[in-house]
């Protein structure tokens, strides 16, 4: 039974994450999921509707599931239906998250008539939106860096709302209760167009009024330019793709019409008027011509759909903790099989972020590191696969633990970046370079990811030393030896990816090093490392001095990779995010009280007590 | 050492020269300059929030003690880039040789240290000598020169022959010095009365704003008004001076010249004409660059930029070189010992703005950087293969791997 155990935990795990890879079915009578799976152009990138609802959702209200009034909830592409072709219902959803205090009490709203305290729908705040409107004005003309919290809600709240109405109009006008009506009108005609026999003006008939009014219409929707759904006959390549209010512009003067621009209508008219077996139809024509005219451009989308409802950073989090509390266990009791658990359980978990991150690359054709949310993934990707060695090496389920934490860890930053938008986007010009981003970025992060490895196998040496009387002279000597290796390892990577960097920016900006924010804190981490390797080799210090300086190393990671973006300043502020700085004031504050911690005498440490004469000389 | 006149016995003298020796070598010293740097960066990179990139370079890094103002007085608070820089080259060097030893197991971290010695002096050379500068061009417009990003200067032009121009230029810096300048090509004194680092142009009289003629004298129309010097990166300074010209006879008048006025004013002295104006100073290129086309692509469908790229015309004074050049994102020209970068665009996408850099020792740092690499990795992998071969040898003897002691 205990042969056996680690074996047959990780086989379950493989399978309960291989549920997560079916094929989604649409339990509903609409084909949502044939609709979620339809390709549109946005932002650049063609991509299915389905990443479209969950990426405007988790810029909306930070999670993917929206709850309705009555209790039920609706998956992403669900809500995006109701959005586009059903908008007056779709405002009363509670999908707007505001937690800002000042700025709930301008938009006259509590938490308590939000759901969950702090969602509201676009109703509740429509008899103050001029006065957010007048709130983000005043703080537009306030410098990025020096915008208070209220007026960073306010400007945040002001593009979630734009955004959402966007969105609302890109496929129906909004308050024309009768143009599913007037479409059909409008397609009966189309013939008469393109043979030139269009209604004019002058005639005077209600279709010439009609023919006018839809022009006007078609040219203000054009204006929204967020979403390019319509195909136009091609390869699917970037540039073939219009919004729905310029191919119906094109009809109204051409007569002629790309089938997807109908197909939008049609399906519109369909769920607008609650027609499932419509809507199915219209869905499975419009997916079968697209496999036949765009195979590759479906291919991408359908496995990206897969991709996005699979969610296996998601389940790789949940493996993560698993292991890491098999791990910790395993210190205390029935050390060998749990460890042997807990590490079956990290290579599970560290395949599914590998094929997670895989799928990424093949989907963006990219290297892995291309933005602050790909490198949230990387860095724990890395330091997991350092931790696999070091658990292959030793055994003694420190690798296990200490993946687990930064695995788990850095999934958990990873989710709150991609709050921000699609984690997939373009590249901006200087970045647009798959050569540097492989060298440069990836090296960078890596020197991340093995730094913070120290430092977590520090936070390992000090907690199990002080708290606990599991850190015997073995494990404390084979846990400091560990520490050594990575930081060699961290300053490596560091200083190469630091010098790489450099080179890049002699190349595309005319200067090897500037003095850049994003520069300096790379520059930290090389000066840290360095202090540290010294400190060691002079010997001002040994294991648990050595652990204390990993441990800060911690700091000056998490300021060199989030802390300097904060600033808001620099060539590379294109990682700018300003909400996680209080979740870094925290974690600094939690490596210093470790410090402190690691700063009681020997004689404190639980492991140590009653050793002091055999281990006190080598542990200062 | 020794400042006394009295000599002082040989054995303090050697004893203090060994002290010292101890002390320039002593990884203690390179401990606390690591950690001076830190704190210096990390300083640094704060105050970029404030100051702007440009003065906290020259606060932080290129000087020798940073600063700062308490009340009206200026106290030095911290040692600045180049005192800690110096001192740990210094350590860097003495150490080196001191602790110098052909053997293997060294010669990673032997490297590694002359890669950085190297390092240090390519950026002090740098510093020292590198220019760089910004060339606009309009779409169809040629130039062989390039301006200065900050630096600006003071010009007396002789244009009354039509075959070429007689200039006079005067670095800025010694018009904020407002003492007399003579030159022996200009036939009066250059007297710099105010000096105004930034400035903003405004109308004498309050209705018209229009900007003096060519031909008139700017100061008759507008004056000066100072303003803040600006550190931030997306705000220019503005410079303006009063300057009055004396020749054998006595003034010839005074001059308003500023950066904000766009033409050169024009008078006539014994005779000649000349052109008076302050402009961005200007470096002098060996080759003429022509802007054909210049394309600011982006992603469909969004602004978001995807390359930007200038389509050149580059041709020599002696005809060699009659070529077209493109310049894009991540792929400079190189011409004449300079690097000519896509910097920006102006203007509706129809000026491209190039950035032109002269750095005689810009190939330091990539031997430097290739130098430390090695090292870096030849020591890393000694480790690693020593670290495997212990391991392997006694395979059992060292696996009494601790578990749990509490069971």
């Amino acid at each position: 039974m205990k042969k056996y155990f680690p074996t047959a935990l990780a086989l379950c795990a493989v399978a309960a994450i291989l549920l997560t890879l079916r094929a989604p079915q649409h339990s509903g009578e609409y084909d949502i999921t044939g609709f979620g799976g339809l390709p549109t152009l946005v932002n650049g990138r063609v991509k299915p509707l389905d990443t479209v609802a969950r990426t405007t959702l988790l810029m909306l209200q930070g999670r993917q599931r929206v709850t309705m009034p009555d209790g039920g909830s609706l998956t992403p592409a669900e809500w995006l239906l109701e959005v586009f072709f059903r908008p007056d219902l779709a405002d009363t959803y509670q999908v707007f998250e505001i937690v800002q205090p000042d700025l709930l009490g301008l938009l006259s709203l509590g938490p308590t008539e939000g759901a969950g305290g702090k969602r509201f729908s676009l109703r509740q705040m429509s008899p103050k939106l001029g006065e957010l409107e007048r709130q983000a004005r005043l703080a537009d003309g306030v410098e990025t860096a020096l915008r208070t919290t209220f007026q960073r809600a306010a400007i945040q709240l002001r593009s979630s709302i734009l955004l959402y109405q966007e969105l609302q109009v890109s496929l129906l006008p909004p308050g024309n209760h009768a143009f599913f009506t007037e479409m059909g009108r409008l397609e009966q005609m189309l013939p008469a167009i393109a043979a030139g026999r269009a209604p004019k003006p002058g005639d005077g008939t209600t279709d010439a009024t009609l023919l006018l009014e839809l022009a006007t219409t078609f040219a203000t929707m054009e204006r929204a330019v967020y979403l390019h759904p319509v195909t136009l006959e091609g390869s699917g390549g970037p540039t073939d793709w219009k919004t729905f209010g310029g191919a119906w512009s094109q009809a109204v003067a051409t007569g002629r019409i790309a089938p997807a621009a109908q197909a939008f209508v049609a399906l519109g008219r369909a769920w607008h008027g609650r027609d499932p077996e419509s809507f199915n139809r219209t869905v499975g024509a419009q997916r079968a011509s697209l496999v036949r005219s765009m195979p590759a451009v479906m291919n991408r989308c359908g496995v990206e759909f897969r991709f996005n409802s699979a969610q296996p950073f998601y389940s790789a989090a949940t493996v993560y903790v698993i292991a890491l509390l098999f791990g910790v266990v395993s210190w205390l009791r029935w050390g060998d099989v749990l460890g042997r658990s807990a590490m079956g359980l990290m290579l599970v978990a560290f395949g599914v972020s590998t094929a997670g991150i895989l799928t990424r690359m093949w989907l963006e054709s990219r290297p892995p590191v291309t933005n602050l949310y790909s490198s949230a993934l990387f860095v724990g990707w890395a330091a997991v696969l350092l931790c696999l060695i070091l658990e292959r090496l030793y055994r003694n389920g420190i690798g296990s633990v200490a993946g687990g934490v930064i695995g788990f860890a850095t999934l958990v930053i990873a989710h709150h970046l991609a709050l921000g938008g699609d984690t997939m986007e373009m590249m901006r010009a200087v970045l647009d370079s798959n050569f540097w981003l492989a060298t440069h970025v990836v090296t960078i992060a890596i020197g991340y990811s093995a730094t913070f490895l120290a430092g977590f196998l520090a936070l390992i040496y000090v907690l199990r030393g002080v708290l606990t009387r599991s850190l015997d002279a073995a494990t404390a000597s084979s846990l400091a030896r560990m520490i050594y290796g990575i930081v060699c390892f961290a300053t490596l990577f560091s200083f190469v990816g630091t010098i790489l960097g450099g080179i890049w920016a002699d190349q595309s900006w005319g200067r090897f090093w500037g003095w850049d924010p994003k520069e300096n804190g790379a520059l930290l981490i090389v000066l840290w490392n360095a202090i540290l390797l010294h400190a060691r080799w002079g010997g001002y210090v040994q294991a648990r001095g050595l652990a204390v300086l990993a441990l800060f190393g911690n700091i000056v990671t998490a300021w060199s990779w989030f802390g300097v973006n904060m600033l808001g300043v620099g060539l590379h502020s294109y990682g700018f995010m300003d909400a996680a700085f209080w979740a870094l004031v925290i974690f600094v504050a939690s490596q210093l009280a470790v410090i402190m911690i690691a700063a009681l005498p020997v004689a404190r440490w639980r492991s140590f007590r009653g050793q002091r004469a055999s281990r006190g000389a080598q542990i200062p | 050492m020794s400042t006394t006149t009295r000599p002082l016995p040989p054995r303090l003298v050697q004893e203090t020269l060994l002290d010292l020796r101890d002390f320039v070598v002593s990884m203690k010293l390179t401990l606390v300059l690591l950690g001076f740097s830190m704190v210096l960066v990390f300083a640094a990179t704060l105050d970029q929030v404030n100051l702007g990139i440009w003065a906290v370079q020259e606060k932080y890094f290129r000087s020798f003690l940073v600063s700062t103002q308490v009340g009206s007085v200026v106290v030095p608070v911290f040692p600045g880039g180049y005192l800690v820089g110096g001192l740990l080259l210094i350590n860097l060097v003495a150490a080196h040789f001191y602790r110098f030893a052909l053997t293997w197991r060294k010669a990673g971290i032997q490297l590694v240290h002359f890669g950085l010695i190297i390092l240090l002096v390519g950026e002090l050379l740098t510093g020292l000598w590198q220019e760089d500068a910004h060339l606009r061009l309009n779409q169809g417009e040629t130039k062989n020169y390039a301006e200065s990003f900050r630096e600006f200067e003071v010009v007396l032009s002789d244009v009354t022959d039509p075959a070429y121009d007689e200039v006079v230029a005067i670095p800025i810096d010694l018009i904020a010095r407002k003492a007399p300048i003579q030159h022996p090509k200009l036939p009066f004194t250059v007297d710099p009365k105010s000096y105004y680092p930034n400035s903003t142009l405004m109308s004498r009289r309050g209705g018209s704003t229009g900007v003096a003629a060519p031909g008139g004298n700017a100061g008759e129309q507008l004056t000066a008004v100072p303003q803040a010097v600006t550190y931030r990166p997306n705000e220019d300074n503005i410079p303006a001076a009063i300057i009055e010209l004396t020749g054998p006879e006595g003034s010839l008048g005074k001059w308003l010249v500023s950066a904000e006025l766009p033409v050169p004013q024009e008078f006539s002295h014994a005779g000649r004409s000349w052109r008076i104006a302050l402009r961005l100073k200007r470096a002098y290129l060996p080759v003429a660059l022509t802007l054909l086309k210049f394309s600011h692509d982006r992603y469909a469908g969004t602004e978001i930029p995807k390359n930007f790229s200038s389509r050149l015309r580059l041709a020599t004074p002696d005809g060699r070189d009659d070529r077209e050049v493109l310049i894009y994102m991540n792929n400079p020209l190189r011409y004449g010992g300079r690097t000519f970068y896509q910097a920006g665009f102006q203007n509706n996408d129809r000026t491209t703005v190039l950035q032109v850099v002269r750095n005689p020792s810009w190939a330091v740092p990539y031997v430097a950087c290739t130098l430390m690499t090695l090292g870096l990795t030849l020591q890393f992998c000694l480790h690693l293969f020593g670290f495997i071969r212990k391991r392997r040898t006694p395979a059992t003897s060292a696996r009494p791997v601790g578990r749990p002691n509490l069971a």
